[in-house]
Formats: C-alpha cells, structure tokens, sequence
C-alpha cells in the first residue's frame, strides 16, 4: 500500500503529473472572483468564504479525471487489481495520493488567498479548519465518481455531473464553518456535521468505489 | 498444486463465446491456448485471472498464484525501468529486481524513463515484471507482440527457467517458443449463439 501511495505521489510530482495544476487554477478563479466583484471590500469580506470553498472544490474536480482514467489506459489497473492488495485499499491509497496532491495545498493556500478577498480576520483559522476536514471528503467522494465513470472516453463531464451534487452535503458545512467563523458566531453544529461527512463518507465509499470498478473491469 | 479449469464458460460483452472449455495445467506445465481472433482468448484468460466472472464452470488453484500479463503492460512512461520494477515488486511483495532486468537485458536501460523506450524494450519491461511478483503461474496474452527474435528467445528462456523451477504458464500465443507445452485449439469450444429465427431475421 505504501508503495502504491509512493508511487502515485512520485507520478503527480513528475512531469506531466498534474500536481500545482489544482493549486493554480484555486489561485486563479480566487483572484478572478475580486475583478469580477468590483472594488467593494465590504462584499468581498462577506463572500469570501463561500468563495474559498467553491474555489477548493472546483479545484478538487478538476484532477478527479486523471484519478484511475491514467491507470486504466495503460493497463496497470488489470494488474493492481489481480495483485495481492484488495481494491479497497487501492481505491483507498489513490484518494489519499489525491488528497495529499490536491486537497492539501488548497488548505495551505487557502489563508493567503482569504487576504486577497479581504477575508475578515477571525475567520482564516476556520476556512483552513473547514477545508483541512472538508477536502478528504472531496478526494474520497471523487474517487468513487472516477471509479464510476473509468474507462469511459471523455468520461470527466459525466464524472463532475456525477460528484457535484455529491459535494452539494460538504459544501454546505464546510462553507457555513468558514461563513460564522468569520463572523465571530459559535461553529460547533456545522464543524461537527462537517466532520461526520467526512468521517462517513471515508468508512463507506472505499467500498462503494471497489464494488463499481470489479464491475468497469469485467 | 495445479491449475485447474472445469466446464468453464465465458462471455464478452455479455454475449457468451467459450463453453465447456476444461483444461489442468501441473506444476512445471504449459499450456499454449490457439484459435482465431475472437475466439475468445483473451476473456479466457482474464476470466482464470480474475478480473470477470465466469458464466459457469470453475477455476481451482487460480487464487493468489497467478500473474497477469495482459495486452497492455502497466509501464508508467515518467517512471524509470527500475522504479517501474521496483513498484511491482514491493507490491506483490517480492525480493529484488536483478534477475528479472538481467532476463531481458534491460539492466543497461535501468534508469532510463520508461516513456522514451522503444516498443519491443517497453513490452521487454511488462514481460520482466512476471518475474518479481514471485507468482507461481504466469498467464500471458499474446506475449511476443512487438519482440523481435532475440527478445523472443529471451522471454522463452525466462518461461523455461520458470517451469523448471516448478512454475506454470498458460500463454495465448501463434508463435512457435520451441517451449514444451500442450496446445489447447480454442475453436472447438465456440459457443453456439442462440438461432436467429425468421422472424428476427427480417429486421436484421
């Protein structure tokens, strides 16, 4: 297993790998977000942590395709799933590599672009909260629509059709988190509930994710 | 223990295509599987892997001991030849990679990344990958595609020295290996598809 997820972080860190490919395009759309706004700081400071999140779950999407696609054009998904790991530590691994490449640096990133959206100052600890317990959930939750939609030709619109609305749960707690954190309001409900997503969703979707890719393998 | 496979029947696209196929292969035996294309080789093969069920009919001896190679071979083109392997081989569990690079003289290619190898060294690298996953049956489908004769010899080298080691084969392949092995014809076994009646027939 821990060579799978060396494995996996080696490829997304050489050429051609994707990884920074999520981080930029966060970058991006959390820049674009003030010039399309306009100059008004007060209504930066109120939108920006709905910003932040769907910044980071777009960003999230954006790699999903890449996920199991890759392994299954070149063969190397035949042969993971005859070797002696079971596909549901596989599945498992390619969502943590996914994470660790993905999820991650959108959570570090996330307090330095909360500046450019003139983020309010109490809630910078609670975006990297939220989105330090939400992004886990995006990988997992996204592996199960790669598992879903692989070996599909241009399977990645069918696969963000698919894991949107599956994101809709995270969103909204993971967002509400960051949106009463800045405003100085007690978080305990929706940190807790964001939490339990996650906590779910990691117990139970490795094996939803095994289950449909024995049947994408057949 | 040996392979063995009872009364299996196959389908490919849900259509079934091998019935009543039954076969043992020992220990130290091989087993060269031949037919036309689309007879239904490569399901056969990927139904003794593992990777789709079999309409009917059972596989014994199959679970745990076999390596796969299919028609593509899994090489990762950003990776070297020697982390390929190495990845392999940590994954099955398995001792060191020399022997298997030394097999088909791909230990000059070692740190070379495996996307700038030629067609036949790539297919070198998936054969080579058989040996470091210290299965006891190897089961290749159409294994001598883009080898040239020397690489041939070579791969029939590395199956020799496996079956003598008391491995096994089971190869879908038209090319004579100069390996000893039984050879199963495949089209006998075609399975029959239901009739098409006059009547569906006419929208045909």
């Amino acid at each position: 297993m821990i060579a799978l997820l060396m494995r996996d972080l080696r490829l997304a860190f050489r050429a051609g790998g994707g990884f920074g490919l999520g981080l930029a395009f966060f970058l991006i759309v959390t820049v674009l977000v003030p010039f399309s706004v306009g100059p008004q700081s007060q209504l930066l400071t109120t939108i920006a942590p709905g910003i932040l999140w769907l910044g980071a779950l777009l960003a999230c999407l954006l790699s999903l395709d890449r996920l199991l696609a890759l392994d299954w054009e070149d063969g190397s998904l035949d042969l993971l799933a005859t070797a002696p790991l079971p596909l549901e530590s596989i599945v498992s691994v390619k969502a943590l590599a996914h994470w660790l490449t993905t999820g991650l640096p959108l959570v570090l990133a996330a307090p330095l672009l909360g500046v450019l959206l003139n983020l309010a100052p109490p809630g910078y600890v609670w975006v990297v909260i939220s989105l330090a317990l939400g992004t886990p959930a995006l990988s997992v939750i996204g592996t199960f629509g790669a598992a879903l939609t692989v070996g599909l030709k241009r399977g990645g619109l069918l696969l963000s059709l698919l894991v949107l609305p599956l994101y809709v749960p995270t969103l909204i707690f993971g967002a509400e988190v960051a949106r009463r954190g800045a405003q100085g309001m007690e978080v305990t409900t929706p940190l807790l509930m964001l939490a339990g997503i996650t906590a779910g969703v990691i117990a139970l979707l490795p094996f939803a994710s095994a289950a449909v890719l024995r049947v994408n393998l057949r | 223990m040996s392979l063995t496979v009872t009364d299996l029947s196959v389908a490919r696209g849900g259509l079934p295509v091998l019935e009543g196929v039954s076969f043992t292969v020992p220990d130290g035996g091989a087993l060269i599987l031949r037919g036309p294309n689309g007879v239904g080789k490569t399901t056969l093969l990927r139904t003794i892997a593992g990777l789709q069920p079999a309409l009917a009919g059972m596989v014994t001896g199959a679970e745990d001991r076999i390596a796969y190679a299919a028609h593509s071979d899994g090489i990762k083109p950003t990776l070297s030849v020697a982390e390929n392997l190495i990845f392999w081989a940590q994954v099955f569990g398995a001792g060191g990679i020399d022997a298997a690079l030394d097999a088909y003289a791909l230990a000059p290619l070692r740190d070379r990344p495996a996307g700038a190898l030629s067609a036949g060294q790539k297919r070198r690298l998936g054969l080579s990958r058989l040996m470091v996953t210290a299965r006891p049956v190897w089961v290749f489908d159409e294994p001598t595609v883009s080898l040239d004769r020397d690489a041939v010899a070579m791969f029939a080298g590395a199956v020799r020295a496996h079956l003598k080691q008391g491995g096994a084969a089971i190869m879908a392949t038209h090319i004579e290996l100069g390996i000893e092995a039984e050879v199963l014809e495949l089209a006998p076994y075609r399975a029959a598809l239901d009739a098409v009646d006059a009547f569906e027939e006419s929208f045909l």
